[in-house]
């Protein structure tokens, strides 16, 4: 309910405002125009308009409005979209594999990406191998995409670091908790590119708790003064652990896009091809020099914040259930059928990769050593620090005399 | 000055290595030749392009290096920390400028939760080679929150560098080496001193970054500072030696890391302390060299390690800040009692 109430009052506020559309327009992009029209022709009490290439019974969906969208995913072979399948699929299966080492006690916490599968898998296969990514901490579609071994991922969630990854080993940046810093990040690393003259482009990821940090709106600023390459991805998965996405906003969140001069688009982030169409037009956009967009990734966050969350604190199952219908997986799956690109043994196939998926997982992540206890002091520094040295042989010695005493 | 002028012009043809410039022409000397000797040297901040920042610290950078290496940036310290961060993970090396001391908390995050730790998580596979330069201190007659020393907020995080230097030779080679090195630098001026002239030779081999320097040689007492406080503490041991004592004065340059090794041999000598800072003395950087010193010295001291320093109030109006500074008399009082223990 809430999120149709949302729905209902953002759409009237943006079909009033026309002073928004013609501030839009002095923007001088395109993008900026007709994602205002997208909004604008919302009745009260619809869903909120958004671009949408599958319905969630699996139809294909095309119309004037999202036809410039559905050119970037024009050349999509059945092979790709089986494989957009099995991305998502195999992502759920990690996920769920995560949430139950986290339940055994194998991790301290887990943060689950149920029901941001296509929003993730489509915006990260619309990367580049040269475009840099920087997440926020439940990316974990958008790092598989990038070619990350879902076991690293899970070394900051079992304690044994706090990352760990290389991030130009993939170009996917390290895990940010802290909420929105890494949309600066971003935007700095889209300026070096920039000035480069590199054709890459950055993808910042972020939530809809994220949006009201000030970093997020430093980095509009920035990246718009800058006319950076960055695409700002976020995911509003309705809810900033138990705050539904009203206390966070008055406008449709994509709309914020229009004040700081660049455009923003929302999309269903249920809808895997239209993530991966609209991506792919805002990062092209970027390489043409055309400066940051704000895509806005409409979804739901099927399960808690994390597994320390309790859910049903703060809402009620039908909003789920409804959500369920819209499930990214099942459209996915429901659109293969219908056009009989997939069969049984597909299906039964991938079944069989996930299980091997998971129990890859559950025995690298039952292996993972405790780190060293000299770790505390490893890279504190690149160029070492005299304390750092005179308080590890404090600790070598204090360690030392532990070791005497059972010395015998 | 006419001599400053020529300097100016001969850089670009032949540099004359010995050259007596204000601190803040030393500062803009190192930029200059940073931004000369690699084109991964950005300098960033607000009004840091074609007005030459406030104190004039970039003067003629933006007209000679242009406008994408010397950036005017929007205001926002938070952004320009985090977006030079992202240009350090691109392969830059941003020298960033916070305008005043008192505005640097906006970046505080930035600074504490990212850039001083991304190396670290990392596990060693990213380096930070990132510069914050803060004009800092009091003593010019400022308004709120442009008088501010807030470098043991820094010191207090592990994965950054936090130096200052008390002379112009010093803030030409510390920029240098605080360029050159892959951790995160924050780099205080001491801006009370912008205009004092020192000779600056950039042919010579200079001082390690995190090396303290003994300025003034005695046997009596030790007189540790760094930044502003060290031209005081000379001041004070020239006083005190009309009087017949002995006052070594070290300047500790770097605040983090802090040299104690040259800290304990002088007090071993001199068997007494004092720090002096401007910033506030509770938990300032004088605390923790107190604490460390008596560990390290506790059978050479003849008296406690004494303290000069701010005090725990927010910095006063510019017609009290007299009376809140270390000044000679509050120096020279605090070495009569420590001499009479």
């Amino acid at each position: 309910m809430t999120v149709e109430s949302t729905a209902a009052r953002t759409s009237r506020r943006s079909a009033g405002s026309k002073a928004g559309t013609s501030g839009t327009k002095a923007a001088g992009t395109t993008g900026a125009k007709r994602t205002t029209r997208t909004t604008a022709k919302k009745g009260a009490g619809a869903e909120p308009q958004l671009v949408q290439l599958l319905t969630p019974e699996g139809k294909r969906v095309k119309n004037a409005e999202n036809a410039e969208y559905a050119a970037y995913v024009a050349d999509v072979t059945p092979d790709d979209l089986r494989g957009l399948y099995r991305d998502m699929v195999l992502t759920r299966r990690f996920d769920a594999e995560a949430t139950a080492l986290q339940r055994q006690g194998e991790l301290g916490l887990w943060a689950s990406l149920l029901g941001q599968e296509a929003a993730q898998i489509g915006s990260g296969r619309a990367t580049r191998e040269d475009d840099y990514v920087f997440p926020t901490y439940r990316e974990h579609g958008v790092a598989w995409c990038r070619g990350v071994d879902p076991t690293n991922l899970l070394g900051m969630f079992r304690g044994v670091n706090n990352g760990g990854w290389d991030p130009n080993g993939n170009n996917f940046h390290l895990y940010t908790i802290v909420i929105g810093s890494q949309t600066l990040h971003a935007t700095g690393y889209a300026m070096g590119i920039a000035k480069d003259g590199a054709d890459s482009a950055v993808i910042a990821y972020f939530g809809d708790g994220a949006s009201s940090q000030g970093d997020v709106a430093e980095a509009f600023t920035f990246s718009a003064v800058y006319n950076a390459p960055v695409v700002f991805f976020c995911q509003n998965n309705q809810w900033a652990i138990s705050e539904p996405t009203e206390k966070q906003t008055r406008v449709p969140l994509y709309q914020r896009a229009q004040g700081f001069g660049f455009p923003g688009v929302r999309v269903d982030g249920n809808d895997v091809l239209a993530c991966l169409a609209v991506t792919k037009w805002a990062l092209e956009r970027a390489r043409a020099g055309e400066g940051p967009t704000l895509v806005e990734a409409y979804t739901y966050r099927m399960g808690a914040h994390t597994t320390s969350d309790d859910p049903s604190r703060y809402r009620g199952d039908e909003e789920r259930q409804a959500w369920e219908a819209k499930d990214p997986i099942l459209r996915l799956r429901r659109h293969l059928e219908a056009a009989h690109h997939a069969d049984e043994g597909f299906f039964a196939e991938l079944e069989t990769e996930s299980e091997a998926l998971g129990r890859r997982v559950r025995e690298a992540v039952r292996a993972m050593p405790d780190p060293d206890h000299f770790a505390i002091f490893e890279n504190a520094y690149a160029d070492g620090h005299a304390l750092v040295d005179e308080e590890r042989a404090q600790f070598a010695a204090y360690q030392a005399s532990f070791t005497d005493a059972e010395g015998v | 000055m006419a001599a400053e002028a020529e300097t100016v012009k001969t850089a670009s043809v032949k540099a004359v290595p010995v050259k007596n410039m204000a601190l803040a022409k030393a500062i803009n000397e190192s930029l200059r030749h940073a931004l000369e000797n690699d084109p991964k040297v950005l300098v960033m901040g607000e009004d840091v392009g074609k007005l030459g920042g406030v104190f004039r610290v970039t003067d003629g950078l933006q007209k000679d290096f242009g406008e994408s290496r010397v950036i005017d940036t929007p205001l926002a310290e938070s952004g320009i920390v985090g977006t030079a961060i992202g240009l350090a993970l691109r392969g830059y090396r941003p020298v960033v400028e916070i305008q005043f001391d008192g505005f640097v908390f906006p970046a505080y995050d930035q600074i504490v939760t990212q850039l001083a730790k991304m190396h670290a998580r990392s596990l060693g596979k990213v380096k930070m080679p990132v510069v914050i330069r803060i004009p800092y201190g009091g003593g010019i007659g400022a308004v709120e929150h442009h008088s501010e020393s807030p470098e043991a907020l820094f010191a207090h995080v592990a994965g950054l560098k936090v130096v200052s230097p008390s002379n112009a030779s010093d803030a030409y080679w510390m920029m240098q080496q605080a360029i050159q090195s892959d951790d995160p630098v924050i780099y205080f001026e001491p801006k009370r001193r912008y205009w004092d002239k020192a000779e600056v030779d950039t042919e010579a081999i200079p001082a390690p970054l995190h090396k303290a320097q003994v300025v003034r040689e005695g046997t009596d007492l030790t007189l540790a500072a760094y930044g502003p406080m060290v031209k005081l503490c000379q001041e004070a041991a020239a006083a005190a030696a009309e009087e017949g004592k002995s006052l070594e004065v070290l300047d500790l340059r770097s605040v983090s890391p802090l040299d104690f090794d040259a800290i304990q041999a002088s007090v071993e000598k001199t068997r007494r302390l004092v720090v002096v800072h401007e910033a506030p003395v509770f938990f300032g950087s004088g605390a923790e060299i107190a604490a460390r010193i008596t560990e390290r010295c506790f059978y050479h001291l003849e008296a406690p390690v004494l303290r000069v320093g701010g005090y725990h109030a927010p910095y006063p109006p510019a017609r009290l800040e007299e009376e809140y500074l270390p000044d000679l008399d509050r120096v020279l009082d605090a070495v009569d009692r420590s001499l009479a223990y």
